[in-house]
């Protein structure tokens, strides 16, 4: 675009309409206008409402029409409320007194808001008035006022002069709310760790593996190969936090064909036979990872698509999330349950400031 | 009636006005007076004018769905239970029957299948909550693009801007109440969302939950900001916005006899009054109808919240969509251990962002107002194509925004056309790095294709459509001249010419002018000044020939 000063419109910014406040040296603004006059208002022009008393007859009947129809539908939800019980638990019956009652009052809304429209457009008085505006700030001797009461305050008060007084009060100010700030304190539990308690889970050496919900232990021979089960440590219904605990516990079970498997060294010995568990807390922010993919092995938490793969004991593939599912250690009891061989070796679920 | 007038005869000095007849609404009318002095109010409101223009409704919707909202859920506090105490449920929905659940899930699911009309206002409360989200949402958008924000409305814009978020978090925290699976897990993100924070996440998460998440505390908190703390601030801040519109009369389009002294329009009583009135129960109607027709946050087939379900494809509320999608964008392996602690920037930089965005669209209007040097008042509004580069930085705004959101949506979209969800977030991240700079450069061409078209109709008048033969056997397509009332709200416009880099009162040039030169340059660099008379006149000179030579006048 060019930059070329071609047209002589320039107008210094005093000739443009806004309503004037500048005070002061202006930072160098430069308006340009047209200097074409507001032709002014435009000649009102009539309503066929205006000119035609019958058209005026029929909007008067329309209007007083939907405010009848409004009385209508009030009555038609009152009597929907009462025809349409629900008592029974059926849906059929919830459905029908949710449809009618809303209905029945929607009509009578309708009726109102239309009625009360169409009387405005129609046939009440429609010229157009004008309110002249004025700037926000006050006018100058206002002002002036303001800023004397300011000044007589402060020389009645001492304010501005005894300094002591006044800092010492601006810092009982600031300290005052502190305690109430302090309380919220209680918000949280006193007596906790939070770093230590986010480490570990209900998992300890020879803790069952059981189904979810059911709490039915799981045997080796019942995993076979391509199947997955939600699993919680024995024992969690029964706590009083269970829901704490099943947040951090849940497990997810598969077995694999053992070769398909990449094992690290340090991991040989946790998995039994192909069969593996990993946690099922994404470690991106903490969604339950639900979804297994039988021909990728892959498993994706629902939430924000991470993708981890359980070939490679769990490791991300895609999606937001960085860690590893951490792998549950298992083993086989003498009865031929699942069992933990000892609690995950690091916290599971999502990354928090302390975890290292 | 004749104590009134005793009372009138007590005063001369004051008197009271009196209608000597009149009946009962007259003698209402003075006994209340004399107890209030409501008289001044009505003289100074009843009359007041207050401009037309249907994008000046959508305030109204916000408005109206806000007392929607208050209204049932006034009703919906007298049965719910905010309660995270577990009962094992025992109502009317069979399916859920000898299910444990919270004392939230049972009373809600009460409300919505053993009282009569119950599961009516619940929708009705939730349908009025994501229309009261979207009508703030909108009324932004208006405010934006047509420059309504300017001097002297910043503050106000800030009000706008503090009810958006106060909106936002009204509709997350009552979404959480019902204790169900989805916003168990909604709340299950936030948590870690929290945690992923650096220094305080582990124990602000603490904190909210009350010990380790999910606690048994958080319904009941959620429940205290969502009925009694957040709705007092949203009704405070409504009343100060309000006070702030009536303080600067209403803002109008550009408009035959409008002026920046003046408002145009019909006032309050009665006209106004019944069509706002009128509309008000309009907004409610469409909101029954769409509670009475279809069904919205279903909690009876998500069951309780319990950790380790969770059901794919699931979506958050509408609002809430733009933070998921911005966390679903980050690329893998975002999160380091460093100086033994956990950095994760796969939630730090999407919280960041989201932060970023939220703070341009509160200091905008201060921005604006520094780099255009303007310290008029602006009650005139702009057609936003006249603003071509604020109209693009919306635009840029507004396409970030969608990516975000679009991103909320990646498996939905992946699966419903059958795409890898790793292309689809691949193409969003695209649009959301590359979409804004885009949608700046085809809006601010847009804008100044269309000034141009103003320009060439100031000059020449319409295209018609109709052909007519010269007698010199040339083809041309007949203008129509527009009339002076239409030429106008095209003329009625300012362009500014960027600031001057001039020295100071000292005689230095400091960085910060530097800046804001090169701001204001790149702000106004493409510009089509109003044709003056001179042109205008010209133009119509140039009619006959119907042919457009040239182009409109560049600054
Ligand atoms: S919580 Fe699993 S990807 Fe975000």
């Amino acid at each position: 675009m060019a930059h070329d000063e071609v047209s002589g419109t320039d107008t210094s910014a005093s000739d443009s309409s806004a309503v004037e406040t500048t005070r002061g040296a202006s930072t160098g603004t430069v308006v340009i206008a047209s200097d074409v006059a507001n032709p002014g208002e435009p000649p009102h022009r009539q309503r066929v409402t205006d000119t035609d008393p019958r058209a005026a007859k029929r909007a008067a009947r329309s209007v007083y029409t939907l405010f009848y129809l409004s009385i209508a539908g009030s009555v038609f939800a009152v009597a929907a409320y009462m025809a349409f019980p629900i008592e029974d638990g059926d849906p059929t019956a919830l459905r029908l007194n949710n449809l009618f009652l809303g209905i029945g009052i929607a009509l009578s809304l309708f009726g109102i808001g239309l009625g009360a429209v169409h009387w405005g457009k129609a046939l009440m008085h429609d010229k157009e008035g004008i309110d002249e505006r004025h700037p926000v700030r006050g006018t100058d001797a206002t002002v002036a006022r303001a800023v004397e009461i300011f000044d007589e305050a402060d020389r009645e008060s001492g304010f501005g002069r005894r300094t002591l007084i006044r800092n010492s009060l601006i810092g009982a100010l600031v300290a005052f709310p502190l305690p109430g700030l302090v309380l919220f304190r209680g918000f949280g539990p006193q007596d906790q760790n939070p770093p230590e308690l986010l480490s570990h889970t209900m998992w300890k050496k020879g803790a069952r593996l059981t189904l979810d919900p059911s709490g039915i232990p799981v045997k080796a021979s019942d995993v076979t190969i391509g199947s997955v089960f939600h699993i919680i440590p024995e024992g969690l219904n029964e706590r009083h936090d269970k829901l704490e605990q099943k947040a951090k516990a849940a497990v997810l079970l598969m077995r694999l064909n053992p070769d398909d498997l990449n094992i690290s060294p340090e991991r040989e010995g946790w998995s039994y036979d192909g069969i593996v568990a990993y946690s099922k807390i994404c470690t991106h922010v903490g969604c339950p990872v639900a979804l297994y993919e039988h021909q990728t092995h892959h498993l994706l938490c629902p939430c924000h698509q991470s993708t981890f793969d359980v070939v490679n004991e769990c490791e991300v593939i895609f999606g937001p999330a960085k860690r590893a599912l951490p792998q549950l250690p298992i083993e086989v009891d003498s009865d031929g349950y699942l069992v933990a061989q000892s609690d995950f070796h690091e916290p599971v679920g999502p990354s928090f400031w302390e975890r290292s | 009636m004749t104590s009134t007038i005793e009372r009138a005869d007590a005063h001369p000095e004051a008197p009271v006005p009196v209608r000597k007849s009149g009946g009962f609404t007259a003698a209402a009318a003075n006994y209340i007076e004399d107890r209030t002095s409501i008289s001044g109010v009505v003289k100074e409101f009843g009359r007041k004018i207050f401009p037309d223009h249907w994008s000046f409704m959508l305030g109204e919707v916000a408005l109206y769905s806000f007392i929607v909202i208050i209204l049932t859920g006034s009703f919906l506090t007298f049965f719910f239970q905010a309660s995270m105490v577990e009962t094992v449920y025992d109502g009317s929905f069979v399916p859920l029957k000898g299910v444990e659940m919270s004392s939230a899930m049972e009373s809600t699911l009460h409300i919505s299948f053993d009282l009569r009309g119950g599961l009516l206002i619940r929708q009705i409360h939730h349908w009025a909550a994501l229309l009261f989200i979207a009508a703030i949402g909108l009324h932004m958008l208006r405010v934006f693009f047509t420059g309504a924000f300017r001097k002297p409305r910043e503050l106000n814009w800030v009000i706008g801007f503090l009810l958006f978020v106060l909106a936002m978090a009204e509709g997350f925290t009552g979404y959480s109440l019902p204790d169900d699976l989805l916003s168990g897990n909604g709340l299950r993100i936030i948590d870690g969302l929290i945690k992923g924070l650096p220094f305080v996440g582990t124990w602000i998460s603490f904190l909210l939950f009350g010990g380790e998440f999910p606690g048994t505390d958080i319904v009941g908190r959620f429940y205290t900001l969502h009925i009694l703390l957040l709705p007092a601030l949203v009704v405070a801040f409504i009343a100060l916005h309000l006070v702030f519109v009536v303080v600067h009369k209403h803002t109008q389009f550009a408009g035959a006899g409008r002026t920046e002294k003046n408002v145009i329009g019909y006032p309050i009583l009665p006209v106004y009054a019944a069509k706002a009135g009128g509309f008000f129960f309009l907004v409610f109607g469409v909101i029954a109808l769409m509670a009475a027709f279809f069904t919205i946050n279903p909690i009876w087939n998500y069951g309780p919240y319990d950790p380790s379900p969770v059901s794919a494809g699931t979506q958050p509320d509408w609002y809430i969509g733009f933070a998921d999608g911005a966390l679903r964008l980050i690329p893998p392996g975002w999160e380091f251990v460093w100086l033994d602690h956990t950095w994760s920037f796969n939630i730090i930089v999407p919280v960041v962002a989201l932060l970023a965005l939220l703070g341009a669209v509160a200091v905008y209007p201060f921005v604006e107002g520094w780099v255009t040097g303007d310290k008029r008042e602006h009650h005139i509004l702009d057609r936003p194509r006249n603003a071509p580069t604020r109209t693009a930085i919306g635009a840029a705004g507004v396409t970030f925004y969608a990516a975000l959101w679009a991103a909320a949506s990646s498996d939905i979209m992946a699966t419903h056309f059958q795409l890898s969800i790793e292309g689809v977030i691949h193409v969003v991240q695209a649009w959301a790095v590359l979409g804004p700079f885009l949608a700046y450069f085809i809006t601010k061409r847009v804008c100044i294709g269309l000034m141009k078209k103003d320009h060439e109709i100031l000059l020449h008048g319409y295209e018609s459509g109709r052909i007519v033969r010269l007698p010199g056997g040339e083809y041309i397509e007949v203008h129509e001249p527009v009339d002076e009332y239409e030429r106008w709200k095209l003329l009625d416009y300012e362009v500014y010419q960027p600031i001057m880099l001039r020295p100071n009162a000292e005689g230095k040039i400091t960085a910060g002018m530097r800046l804001r030169a090169r701001m204001s340059n790149w702000f106004f660099e493409d510009r089509i000044a109003p044709p003056t008379r001179e042109q205008l006149e010209a133009g119509h000179g140039h009619e006959t020939h119907g042919e457009i030579e040239k182009g409109p006048g560049l600054v």
